[in-house]
């Protein structure tokens, strides 16, 4: 953003391999990148296109296990790849500094977080140990941490995760390095925390002119913080361009794909008539972990061939509350009623019906499917354990039903869940809750463990079942964009309370309750000005925890 | 730093109900014993009243819960008991030349002198095993990781009493520097007792370092693998200091537990290692006494050993809990 | 204290050497990153190697006997031990390339990612598991046979005392060492892998029961546990042995002493299944299993039982080896297999007072050291196959 054209950083056809079964893969396959003083480059990718091993290789270092086998790295003249440890060690933290994903992790556990802001700067000579401390306290008032004099006394489990990524960034910046590697510093975090983190993250990178490697999968977060995008897929570059061109013009199919994901949205279904009777019915649901409330007089209904979108912001109890519909956490006070029938509250108690009709689908596909079970049987249990049949009936079921999911029956029947790609176990998932023959499934988050291009197909799959079955679905999720494709109403929770709820075409637009505002507003867009038009719109102050506390 | 006492007291009265408890296993484990003591110490030619006299000097005739508050009791004030070996009860078989001895009196010089033996066997084996653990987790999975992988888990798999002959056999008997026996007795000077105790305590050296090595190695590469070391590196720290402040700090939970667990090893394995070196401990005693069956003996070794043991691992229990920062500043 | 100052002023040259090589070879590779960045430790460590495997090759090649026909017993065990190694390792070798050679594509393929090491073990465990089973057929003579002529040397050369009848010579009271050192695998091996299986069934069902029911059941198991678990192992089955020897002996003693062995160590499988079952626990495939309707017959055998078969099976070969060694100690104790079954730790304690002749007479010596080295052979090749298994199964699951 205070491009001087001054080149930093050349990466001329680095090849990166890693090692695994006693083979070397290939990780990065041929990648350029440049990157000029000042200048901010964004890296985006799906998981395993190696966005995040190139960002390390720009820094001359490499995992455990990785290499590179070709290609040079300079650094301002230096060349990386030839200098010796001790001449790399001398960059490192001093001129590149590293912002890591998960700063409860990346940060030692048994330090203070001011004795590990200023120890960079004093093993460096840069500063003494008092003037980093008194420079450490000004960045985290620079990067709006509050009590910026005394947060930095206290050890990182006694900070909230958005605070500790804040005073990560400070660390990164304590020698005022010239270029950052920010390696997806939001993903770790809640939306409204999200915005906080990455308003001061762009602010203070302004301030000092600092060169920034960007690393993410988020495009609409990306596109607030760089000045030009490179894109990555499996190790090969697709294409790079100026942020605005790169959104408003993409070259490649892969790249208009990405951009097109957003754009799947279902029609606004008619209004449930007033006397029909839910399929699902939660009635002033009170739960308790131990002795803990954590839902408070919940109530909600789901109709026959809708969609309820749950959203929320993690701890907000929406994972509870279909702990509660399933009967595996029995509710303090209330009921659940299905087709107008009160359900027993503890699955125990229910019948085989009543637990046929209810389903799930789980947002880990990894854990929910036994590795140790073929496909055909993972399928097939349901049917024989509900229909009754066996032998060739059984097999005939388990076929229509991996038609139904899009999968060839015959070349998948006998495979291990370990054979199967994200999206293909998120499918078979769906088919063993299908092959139970619900009314009623609950996806949890089923989408956000997904690259982008496969949790469309998971929705669009979804979707046609729904209108072909005449399936209920609660959709818990904490993405809105996902609710704004799928859902036919949306439930807002807080902290086990209900905020709002009501159809979707009245949740987007106002007036809202403040918290769904804050919520909505949140959400990263696609247009590079988003953040800034925020800001002046809203005010530092008026965004993310800070604006959560004033609610409350 | 209130809850860190609360949670150390807590784990205090946890040991002390668990050897509670344990006190009654081994109480009641013995008093399964059938029969009459009185009668196999005595033989069958023992009159009917030196039978009964018997009982009543042991407290037989009391019932068993009376007999086991009576010996716990003991047991806490020091006293444990009179051996059942014959000389002690020559008295009532009209043989007044015997003397007689308090368990308290024959294990006293012997738990003295395993202590002895195994902290002699400590001081090398401990920073010995540490060292060459960090050196492993640094250069893992060079030759050296390699070679002191297999060297581990071979001296592992050995029989104490494999490694005890082996090191006879290369250090008394064809090169006479120790010797293979372990005489000791009163009076005799630090430099003689010591040079008495190291075959011993090489041999146990051996089975713990290797243990704990291993061990050690484990948790550190456990910590390598962690993303704030990687941090640290990126800051550009030197892989020294990387150990010492980053690595070190946060090990040293997993490392003491490693350390008092292997010294609770050892209390297992000192038993096998004094006998074949005829060393005067409470482990042979232990044996001795088991192979004929001298009750109130092995009732107080078995206690002394669960006791060292329970306390051993509530010690690396505390320390492991002190050592916690998440514990030591609460939000 | 002549000794330790050689070995100092050893080390220091070592460390000059060390330097100077150092600096040598990144002035003749042109500073290539190996030996440019090679810390100042690293570069001892190789001189230091180098050194130690000079002196071992220089020892080997000492002779056998000085010039007054004085036998040199350490370089002959030297020689003994290194040929060992030599022949174990060629034989690991030559079992894994004939593994890659042969048999499934599924079992080459392991042969082919297996370390020598692991190949070995393979090799020792099946060697064992033919002798433990056909005893009866390889050894010369009875397990219990006395002869006339006890005491007679090993190797079998009638010069030196020894007889070809016995290749390893016969006890004092003249029984054959083979036949019982064969025997002894099957009853000390036998009675070991016996026990390791009474334990595994009892702590594994027992922990996996505590696992899916969870509630008052695993707390009552956990805690009694836990108590029976602050007490040493080997120290509670002397104790028990003890109690057990009032009622049986011989045989009998024996079966007590597998079931105390089997219900100490069944504590130690407990807590493992208990862990292991555990984290399949909470996966998702389990409640989706419970929400289904299943039982717990069904969520036990099909849902945790196959997902635990790793770690249990690496489990049950250390447990295996703790047994195999508690067995074994006691035996040497004189309280654990009775006679008159041959047995390996009853063998070294009777056969230990032979070591003190080694300098004369090294071929005596090694009898006690065979039967201590037979235990250790086992339990390091099951060790090397855990290791490698548990390697796997560690790597395989990122």
């Amino acid at each position: 953003m205070s491009d001087t054209g001054e080149l930093l950083v050349e990466m001329r056809g680095i090849h990166m391999e890693g090692r695994s079964d006693e083979t070397w893969n290939p990780i990065i396959k041929g990648v350029d990148l440049t990157l000029n003083k000042g200048e901010v480059l964004g890296l985006i990718g799906e998981s395993g296109a190696g966005k995040s091993t190139l960002g390390l290789a720009a820094m001359g270092f490499t995992r455990d296990g990785v290499r590179i086998s070709q290609g040079s790295v300079m650094f301002d003249g230096i060349d990386l790849l030839a200098a010796s440890a001790d001449q790399k060690r001398a960059l490192l933290g001093k001129r590149i500094a590293y912002v890591a994903q998960s700063a409860a992790a990346s940060f030692n556990p048994a330090h203070k977080l001011i004795d590990q802001h200023s120890e960079a700067p004093v093993q460096h000579g840069v500063m003494s140990r008092t003037e980093s401390e008194q420079d450490g306290m000004e960045l985290y008032r620079k990067l709006r941490l509050p009590n910026p004099e005394q947060i930095g006394f206290r050890y990182p489990h006694q900070v909230s995760g958005g605070q500790l990524q804040r005073a990560m960034t400070a660390m990164a910046m304590s020698c005022r390095p010239d270029l950052i590697i920010f390696d997806e510093p939001t993903t770790a975090l809640d939306v409204t925390t999200q915005i906080e983190v990455l308003a001061s993250i762009r602010d203070i990178v302004e301030q000092f002119g600092t060169a920034a490697i960007y690393i993410t999968h988020d495009l609409a977060v990306v596109a607030q913080m760089a000045d030009r995008i490179k894109v990555l897929l499996k190790g090969d570059e697709v294409e790079e361009a100026e942020t605005r061109e790169m959104l408003s013009n993409p070259q490649q199919d892969y790249t208009k794909s990405l951009w097109a994901v957003r754009e799947f949205q279902r029609p606004q279904k008619p209004a449930v008539l007033t006397d029909a009777t839910p399929v699902i019915s939660v009635q002033g649901v009170t739960a308790a972990y131990g002795k803990v409330d954590v839902l408070h007089d919940v109530s909600f209904d789901i109709h026959e061939g809708r969609t309820v979108a749950v959203v929320g912001e993690s701890g907000s109890g929406k994972s509870t509350t279909a702990r509660c519909i399933t009967g595996l956490l029995p509710p303090r006070l209330g009921q659940i009623e299905l087709d107008g029938q009160v359900l027993p509250l503890d699955y125990r108690k229910r019948n085989k019906d009543q637990l046929r009709q209810v389903q799930m689908i789980y947002q880990m596909a990894d854990t929910a499917l036994n590795p140790r079970t073929r496909i055909g049987d993972i399928i097939g249990r349901p049917v024989q354990f509900y229909g009754g049949l066996t032998g060739k009936d059984k097999r005939k079921r388990v076929e229509e039903l991996l038609d139904q999911i899009e999968l060839p029956a015959a070349q998948y029947f006998d495979r291990l869940p370990s054979e199967l790609s994200g999206g293909q176990k998120q499918r078979i998932g769906i088919a063993r809750a299908l092959a139970a023959e619900p009314k009623f499934i609950i996806c949890d988050e089923v989408t956000s463990a997904l690259d982008q291009l496969v949790a469309e197909g998971i929705l669009r799959l979804l979707a046609r079942l729904q209108d072909d079955l005449k399936l209920s679905y609660m959709f818990i999720t904490h993405d809105l964009a996902t609710v704004r494709s799928i859902a036919d109403e949306v439930v807002v929770m807080k902290d086990g309370v209900v905020v709002e709820q009501g159809p979707k075409t009245d949740m987007f637009k106002p007036p809202h309750h403040a918290y769904t505002d804050l919520l909505l507003s949140s959400v990263p867009e696609m247009d590079p000005d988003w953040l800034t038009n925020l800001l002046t719109e809203r005010g530092v102050d008026n965004i993310g925890d800070a604006a959560v506390d004033k609610m409350t | 730093m209130n809850s860190v006492l609360k949670i150390i007291l807590q784990r205090l009265a946890l040991g002390l109900l668990t050897l509670f408890i344990v006190s009654i296993v081994i109480f009641t484990a013995v008093n399964m014993l059938p029969g009459d003591f009185a009668q196999a110490i005595l033989g069958q030619s023992a009159t009917p009243e030196a039978v009964e006299a018997i009982r009543k000097d042991l407290g037989l005739d009391k019932g068993p819960v009376t007999r086991y508050f009576e010996w716990l009791g003991g047991a806490l004030r020091g006293d444990l008991g009179n051996s059942f070996a014959q000389a002690n009860f020559a008295s009532f078989v009209g043989d007044d030349s015997g003397v007689r001895t308090s368990v308290a009196q024959q294990i006293a010089p012997r738990f003295a002198n395993t202590m002895f033996l195994a902290g002699v066997t400590a001081a090398i084996a401990v920073p010995f095993a540490v060292t060459l653990g960090i050196l492993a987790a640094l250069y893992r999975n060079s030759v050296f990781d390699r070679v002191a992988n297999i060297s581990t888990l071979t001296s592992i798999s050995s029989p104490e009493f494999f490694m005890a002959y082996v090191l006879i056999l290369f250090l008394a008997v064809l090169n006479p520097i120790l010797p293979s026996l372990s005489n000791i007795y009163d009076g005799m000077s630090f430099g003689e007792r010591l040079e008495k105790t190291l075959l011993p305590a090489l041999t146990l050296t051996l089975v713990v370092t290797a243990h704990m090595m291993r061990m050690t190695r484990a948790a550190i590469i456990n910590l390598l693998a962690s993303p704030y070391i990687e941090m640290a590196r990126l800051k550009g720290i030197k892989p020294m200091r990387v150990i010492v402040r980053h690595a070190l700090p946060n090990a040293l939970a997993p490392i003491i537990n490693v350390i008092a667990l292997n010294l609770a090893y050892l209390i297992t394995g000192v038993v096998v290692v004094e006998v074949v070196f005829v060393y005067p401990g409470i482990g042979q005693l232990f044996v001795d006494s088991v192979k004929i069956r001298d009750i109130p003996v092995v009732q107080a070794c078995c206690l002394i050993f669960a006791a060292a043991y329970i306390l051993l691992n509530l010690l690396a229990d505390i320390l492991s809990i002190l050592s916690n920062p998440r514990l030591r500043h609460p939000k | 204290m002549s000794g330790l100052a050689t070995i100092v002023v050893a080390l220091v040259a070592i460390g000059i050497v060390a330097w100077v090589g150092r600096f040598a070879m990144q002035k003749i590779s042109g500073n290539a990153p190996k030996f440019r960045d090679m810390p100042f430790a690293v570069a001892f460590g190789y001189v230091l190697a180098a050194v130690l495997v000079a002196l071992g090759v220089w020892y080997f090649f000492q002779p056998k006997a000085n010039e007054q026909g004085i036998q040199n017993a350490g370089v002959i065990f030297f020689r003994w031990a290194v040929q060992g190694v030599l022949i174990g390792m060629v034989a690991a070798w030559i079992f894994r390339f004939l593994g890659r050679m042969v048999g499934t594509s599924g079992s080459r393929k392991l042969f082919r990612q297996m370390p020598l090491t692991a190949s070995f073990g393979i090799l020792v465990i099946v060697v064992y598991a033919v002798l433990a089973i056909f005893a009866g057929l390889i050894a010369p003579h009875g397990q219990e046979t006395v002869f006339a002529q006890a005491n007679v040397v090993p190797g079998g050369n009638p010069a030196l005392g020894g007889n070809p009848d016995f290749p390893l010579g016969t006890d004092q009271i003249g029984r054959d060492i083979l036949s019982r050192l064969i025997y002894g695998a099957q009853n000390t091996v036998g009675i070991a892998f016996a026990t390791t299986l009474i334990a595994f069934f009892i702590g594994g069902t027992l922990g996996f029961l505590a696992a899916t029911l969870q509630g008052w059941l695993d707390q009552v198991l956990s805690r009694a546990v836990d108590v029976l678990m602050a007490i040493p192992s080997l120290i509670f089955s002397l104790l028990l042995i003890t109690v057990a020897s009032a009622w049986v002996s011989g045989f009998g003693l024996t079966i007590a002493m597998v079931l105390i062995i089997a219900v100490i160590d069944s504590t130690r499988v407990f807590r493992l299944a208990r862990a292991v079952g555990m984290n399949i626990v909470v996966m998702d495939y389990i409640e989706a299993a419970k929400l289904r309707g299943e039982g717990l017959g069904y969520l036990i055998f099909k849902e945790i039982l196959p997902n635990a078969t790793a770690p249990l099976l690496a489990e049950f070969g250390l447990r295996f080896c703790f047994v195999f060694l508690t067995i074994s100690a006691l035996s040497f104790l004189g309280v654990g297999i009775q006679p008159p079954l041959a047995d390996w730790g009853t063998m070294v304690r009777d056969l230990s007072a032979f070591i003190n002749y080694a300098s004369f007479a090294p071929l005596a010596a090694s009898v006690p050291l065979l039967a201590a080295g037979a235990i250790a052979l086992l339990t390091v090749a099951v060790n090397f196959v855990v290791d490698w298994m548990l390697y796997r199964s560690s790597g395989l699951k990122e």
